[in-house]
């Protein structure tokens, strides 16, 4: 789960890691006041969504006065802002932070992340902040310091120093860097991040340390123990469709094409997905409806399937394992019916009973093309799309 | 012969009364596997399907000798069900439960490193060597014994996999699912390094996924120390990078984790790759010859 900007420093805060002093700013008419608080000269507005690349967007404004910000924030509240990760359609903003401009000596990129290679949290730091990590790492892999943090000990004091000595300080402001990445290691484990980011860490003009900007994304599945931060979540800063798929438990991901996709298991809707483009069709979505294929769980995903206007064909593909494929059948019929599926829809069905299951599907009367393999069934769909 | 089960392995069930341990232990003593017991923490001392329920781990492997273990609990309590079976000796510790939260998987991964124990999955379909001995929730009947090792990290397309080679009269010796997140158990390479070693395996078909870097490093295997034929298919070459695919570990970020890199490095290493999921058996039947 991804939080915004401010949550994240919220959290950072608790945590120790110094931010700065911000507002945040639902309604336009509440900035002369925050700006009065603020005792600045000159702040940023930052618009508050779930993507990177803000400012390249227009999404972060400079302001030198409480008037300059007012306006910088009445355009942003109530736009969609469309960054280089958003799509097209860009995200809401809802809110925008208001923070005032530090002045900057320099700036460092600072980052703990879950490495799935080495089965670690893993710290990435830079004395070159601000840039792309990706980037950097790949153009100047030597000025990228990568430490690993073993589990049993956490962060060790010379992890601090070690640190340190990449960003290039010393003395108490070493100290600093030590309790930062202390505190940072504490907040990433006790709320279950994948990813805690600061860039870029800044260095004051007054020699302090702050985290102008935050990325702290939660793991998933670690949504029964912090519920807290769950309750943080902004369901506005997710597509619709999706949305509405995380409440009926489903993993829907909607695509460019034009062929829907219902699949058991995420490995093989993804291998459909493949093999609908092998044969010169573009999938719509990615949609794993789960083991459980009741009725109210299919008609939930042909529901979502067909909320994008551009399917013109659905290929379910179910591996019935288990479960046996004529009760699959029949949920599929029923969903059918219930949700009144006005395209054509090409059903394979493997597995127990398979036999019985296709033939149920051919003697509903409904528009089905029960399939007799995965490779003509993708055929058959990518036909049906035109 | 096959690899890391057989029809002596003398299994127990992890979550044994519950609703998926219930279920899934009685399709295994259906297919014949040598399930010994179960382990209910709280329930010790009952009877479940005419066999003993055990508080802890350590009770099944001392009373009825338990070396393989198939894990149900939920989520929140799997880490503590692994390390409980790793701590009472179990060999083989099979996890099918879904949703672990990663920093308890890296906890348990070190923690077993420091074991004799191995790990399947989480968040897999589990291992099966057919006819023989069934751990995990795959469809028993689409298996047949025979020539081909599997290993993959999906769970329906295992079944896939299985189905085509089994339809082509190649058979299985040993089928594992080593599961979709991104911290887990066995490997590829743990994998191959067992196939390698049982005659009864000819050739390998590998599964892969997008995301990581396990296909990258089974293929430097393959190509320093791997011996028989591997036929290898990588789902998600249409995958939009940045968005996670199901699988907690199915993700591209960075540039990182494509299905064309993933191809590319294991072409480079000699293996033969199945274009779509429908040229899985074929695919392995072509390197037999």
């Amino acid at each position: 789960m991804n939080l915004h900007e401010f949550q994240a420093k919220a959290l950072f805060r608790s945590a120790g890691i110094p931010v700065p002093e911000g507002e945040l700013i639902t309604d336009r008419s509440d900035v002369p006041e925050a700006w009065s608080r603020l005792r600045t000269h000159a702040a940023w507005v930052k618009a508050q969504v779930h993507s990177g690349g803000r400012g390249k967007a227009g999404g972060v404004v400079r302001a030198t006065s409480g008037s300059e910000a007012e306006a910088a924030a009445a355009g942003l509240l109530g736009s969609r802002l469309v960054t280089g990760q958003s799509g097209p359609e860009g995200l809401p903003v809802d809110q925008v932070l208001l923070e005032p401009a530090a002045a900057i000596a320099r700036e460092f990129y600072f980052g703990m992340l879950v490495d799935r290679a080495r089965a670690s949290v893993v710290m990435i730091v830079s004395a070159d902040g601000g840039m792309d990590i990706e980037t950097l790492a790949r153009e100047r892999p030597d000025a990228v310091l990568t430490l690993p943090i073993h589990p049993v000990t956490g962060v060790m004091p010379f992890h601090g120093r070690r640190v340190a000595r990449a960003l290039g300080v010393d003395g108490a402001l070493a100290r600093s860097v030590a309790t930062l990445v202390a505190n940072a290691f504490r907040l990433f484990q006790e709320s279950d991040a994948q990813l805690l980011e600061i860039n870029p860490l800044v260095l004051t003009a007054d020699d302090q340390l702050l985290a102008l900007d935050g990325k702290l994304v939660i793991d998933d599945s670690a949504a029964f123990r912090q519920r807290e931060i769950f309750g943080l979540r902004d369901a506005r800063q997710r597509h619709e469709a999706e949305e509405r798929a995380h409440e009926h438990d489903l993993n829907y991901i909607r695509l460019d094409g034009t062929i829907g996709c219902m699949v058991n298991g995420a490995g093989l809707a993804m291998a459909t997905m493949d093999l609908i483009q092998h044969h010169g069709g573009q999938p719509a979505n990615f949609l794993d409806v789960g083991g459980g294929t009741t009725v109210a769980r299919v008609s939930a995903a042909f529901k979502l399937i067909l909320s994008d206007s551009a399917v013109r064909a659905v290929l379910v593909n179910i591996f019935g394992g288990i479960v046996r494929c004529d009760l699959i059948a029949e949920g599929i019929i029923a969903a059918i019916r219930e949700v009144q599926v006005n395209v054509p829809v090409i059903v394979r069905l493997e597995g127990t009973n398979a036999e019985a299951g296709r033939a149920a599907l051919a003697a509903s009367g409904l528009d089905i093309l029960a399939a007799a393999d995965l490779d003509q069934a993708a055929r058959a769909a990518v036909g049906a799309a035109g | 012969m096959s690899i890391l089960i057989d029809s002596d392995t003398r299994v127990i069930c992890q979550g044994f009364t519950g609703q998926q341990g219930t279920f899934h232990s009685e399709q295994a003593l259906a297919y014949g596997t040598r399930l010994v017991g179960g382990v209910t923490p709280g329930k010790g001392g009952r009877r479940h399907l005419d066999l003993p329920v055990f508080d802890t781990v350590a009770e099944a492997v001392t009373e009825v000798g338990a070396q393989a273990t198939m894990i149900y609990v939920p989520a929140a309590f799997a880490a503590d069900a692994i390390c409980e079976a790793a701590d009472a000796g179990i060999e083989l510790v099979v996890c099918i439960t879904e949703g672990i939260p990663v920093l308890d998987m890296i906890r348990v991964k070190h923690l077993l490193g420091d074991t004799g124990s191995r790990l399947i999955g989480p968040n897999c379909p589990g291992i099966i060597t057919p006819d023989a001995c069934k751990i995990g929730i795959m469809p028993g009947y689409i298996h047949r014994r025979g020539r081909i090792g599997i290993v993959s990290r999906s769970g329906t397309l295992t079944y896939e996999a299985v189905k085509q080679t089994t339809d082509l009269g190649l058979g299985q010796s040993t089928c594992i699912g080593i599961g979709g997140d991104p911290v887990q158990g066995m490997d590829f390479v743990d994998c191959l390094q067992l196939f390698a070693e049982d005659p009864e395996t000819e050739a390998v078909l590998l599964v892969g996924e997008i995301g990581g870097d396990a296909e990258e490093r089974a293929a430097r295997f393959i190509a320093d120390a791997f011996e028989k034929p591997v036929a290898a298919y990588i789902a998600g070459a249409t995958a939009p990078p940045g968005r996670r695919m199901g699988h907690a570990g199915a993700i591209i970020s960075g540039g990182r984790g494509t299905a064309e890199q993933k191809i590319e490095a294991l072409r480079a290493a000699g293996v033969e790759i199945a274009a779509t999921p429908a040229e899985l058996g074929a695919a392995v039947a072509r390197v037999l010859g």
